[in-house]
Order: C-alpha cells, then sequence, then structure tokens
C-alpha cells in the first residue's frame, strides 16, 4: 500500500471520529489514529503519536492533525522515525477525507498533494 | 562563563522545586488565556525530571540535558512538552557538539524554540523571554531586573501563536504562561550564577 493516513487530535473521540468518517471513503487504506494523552487527558503525546505512525501499513504516511502541540508533537516525531511522514496544514477533517478518498483510487502524490493544497490553513 | 555540572545540577533542581511551587499560579495564567493545565503539565514533567537528578550526580552535563530533554518529550504534553523538550536537547547537542559556553547553550535553546514553535519574537510565547536572555547573557546584562522586564513585555502584546492566539487582542493584559514558566527557570539560573 503506497500510502497510508494518520489522524493526530487533542482529543481521542475527535481522532477516532475523523478516522471512522475516512474509513468509509477509504476501506482498503491503513489508517491509525490518536488522541490526547496517555492519561487519557485531553492533549497530544509523543509517544502516543509514535505508536501510531509504527502501526500504519503506509509505505508514506499522510498525516493530519488538529491544534498546535500536536503539530509540534507530530514534527517531533518526523524528526525521529524513518518512515516518511507528509504532514499537511489543512482543515483535519476535511484534509483526511479528501486524502483518503484520494489514495483509495490510488492517485498520485500530484493530485494529492494538490488537491490538499486548496485546504490550507493558517496553522 | 562556563555551563558546570555542578550549576546544572543545582540550577535542574531548583527549577523541579519552583515549578511545583507555582504549578496553582501557571494552570491560573494558563485558564485565562490557554487550556489551564500548564502548571500540571509542568509538574508531571518535573516529576520525571526529579527522577533523573537522582539517579546519578555526576553526569555529564549534555547527557543529563538529553535526559532531561526526553523526560519532558514524553512526559509534559501539551506544548510545552515538545517546546522545552526542543530546547533541552539543542542546549544537549550544543554542549556536545561545540563548547560549554553558557550564553551560546541558552541561545542554542532559544533557537531550538524558534524552530519548532515556528516564532520570531513578539507572539506572546515562551521565546520572548528565551531570546533576550540569550542575548542578555551574551552581553553581560543578565539579571533580575531585566528579565522581570523581559516577562513585563509580554503583557500587552497580542498573542498570535499557541491556543492563546484564538482569543486574538483579549489575550493582551495577561502574562502568558509559558513565559512565565521560563522566567522562573531564568530566575534560578540567575540565582546558580549568584
Amino acid at each position: 500500500m503506497k500510502y497510508g493516513i494518520l489522524i493526530v487530535s487533542h482529543v481521542p473521540e475527535i481522532a477516532q471520529g475523523v478516522a471512522q468518517l475516512v474509513a468509509q471513503a477509504a476501506p482498503d487504506i491503513s489508517i491509525t489514529y490518536t488522541g490526547g494523552t496517555e492519561e487519557g487527558q485531553l492533549g497530544s503525546s509523543f509517544e502516543l503519536i509514535q505508536q501510531a505512525v509504527q502501526q500504519n501499513q503506509g509505505a508514506e504516511i499522510l498525516a493530519f492533525y488538529d491544534l498546535g502541540s500536536s503539530k509540534m508533537n507530530l514534527e517531533m516525531v518526523q524528526e525521529t522515525t524513518t518512515k516518511v511522514i507528509h504532514k499537511f496544514d489543512v482543515a483535519l477533517v476535511e484534509g483526511a477525507y479528501t486524502a483518503g478518498t484520494l489514495a483509495q483510487i490510488d492517485s498520485s502524490w500530484t493530485t494529492i498533494s494538490q488537491s490538499l493544497k486548496k485546504l490550507q490553513l493558517r496553522k | 562563563m562556563k555551563l558546570t555540572q555542578a550549576m546544572t545540577y543545582k540550577w535542574l533542581q531548583l527549577f523541579v522545586q519552583d515549578i511545583q511551587k507555582n504549578q496553582a499560579h501557571l494552570n491560573e495564567l494558563d485558564t485565562a488565556i490557554g487550556d489551564g493545565d500548564h502548571g500540571t503539565n509542568m509538574v508531571r514533567g518535573m516529576e520525571q525530571v526529579s527522577k533523573i537528578l537522582s539517579q546519578s550526580q555526576d553526569q555529564k552535563v549534555s547527557d543529563l540535558l538529553k535526559q532531561v530533554a526526553f523526560a519532558l518529550i514524553s512526559k509534559v504534553g501539551g506544548a510545552s512538552g515538545p517546546l522545552y523538550g526542543t530546547a533541552f536537547l539543542e542546549m544537549s547537542k550544543y554542549l556536545q557538539n561545540q563548547d560549554d559556553d553558557l550564553a551560546s547553550v541558552i541561545n542554542a535553546g532559544a533557537l531550538g524554540i524558534k524552530r519548532r514553535g515556528q516564532v520570531n519574537g513578539g507572539e506572546k510565547t515562551m521565546y520572548d523571554i528565551w531570546q533576550p536572555v540569550a542575548a542578555d547573557l551574551q552581553q553581560q546584562q543578565f539579571n533580575q531586573a531585566n528579565l522581570d522586564s523581559h516577562l513585563q513585555a509580554t503583557l500587552n502584546l497580542e498573542a498570535t501563536k499557541g491556543r492563546a492566539s484564538y482569543l486574538g487582542e483579549r489575550s493582551q493584559g495577561h502574562l502568558d504562561p509559558g513565559a512565565q514558566s521560563s522566567t522562573i527557570l531564568f530566575t534560578d539560573l540567575l540565582q546558580v550564577l549568584n
């Protein structure tokens, strides 16, 4: 599988919910997610993100996140893993859904990245 | 001035104590303009730092700071985990690869925060303390009065990074919790130097 999808949120239910939504459009794509801290609080955790990256079956990962600390923790994981992670600064729900839909039909990197560019946020 | 092993142990011990002492205050500041958990998050990190400090008293400073960095990254959570973690990791790397000049070490930490947080200064973040402190150290003007004035200078800034930025101009008049905890860190450094 060329691409897998990673969802990182501050809230476990948001991460799970977005993954559920994307899975509907991308049943054959590996989607892993993590939300909140190890204690089950709202927030983000470097280690939980690391685990979600390891569990992902995609040769490359398309990563989506919600707020600031998810981004920073995701970047730290990006710097410490050998897996290729493409992080997108886009609207979480719409971005992940777009990526899932396009990955499901084996779209090219150009198609995926250009479609996501339209959903870019200043985040 | 050099950052010695004895200084580093003492500095980190003071930081652990003072973060614990100020937990409620940091939470209050964060409740006003963030998600209310900066004190709690930092204390969780400090518990781990405290364990590291008690495990061994004679680690190389670069190794000690590296361990502290990983403790903060994995335990603190929130934005301050990766930010403080990156700062300590960059300080460790500087000591490992360059030298032990205190001003340069702190500057390396400040640059780590700049990169991780994608800030340039003036966004009402902890970088607004780290950057001027690094400059003060460079110019031998690192003292409590200057440190306090750096913190006060953030008070009326409008936050444009981090959770407080969602408040826009309503963030003015509040102290940034990360700037406050960084001020605690450098107040402790001053105490060690004196």
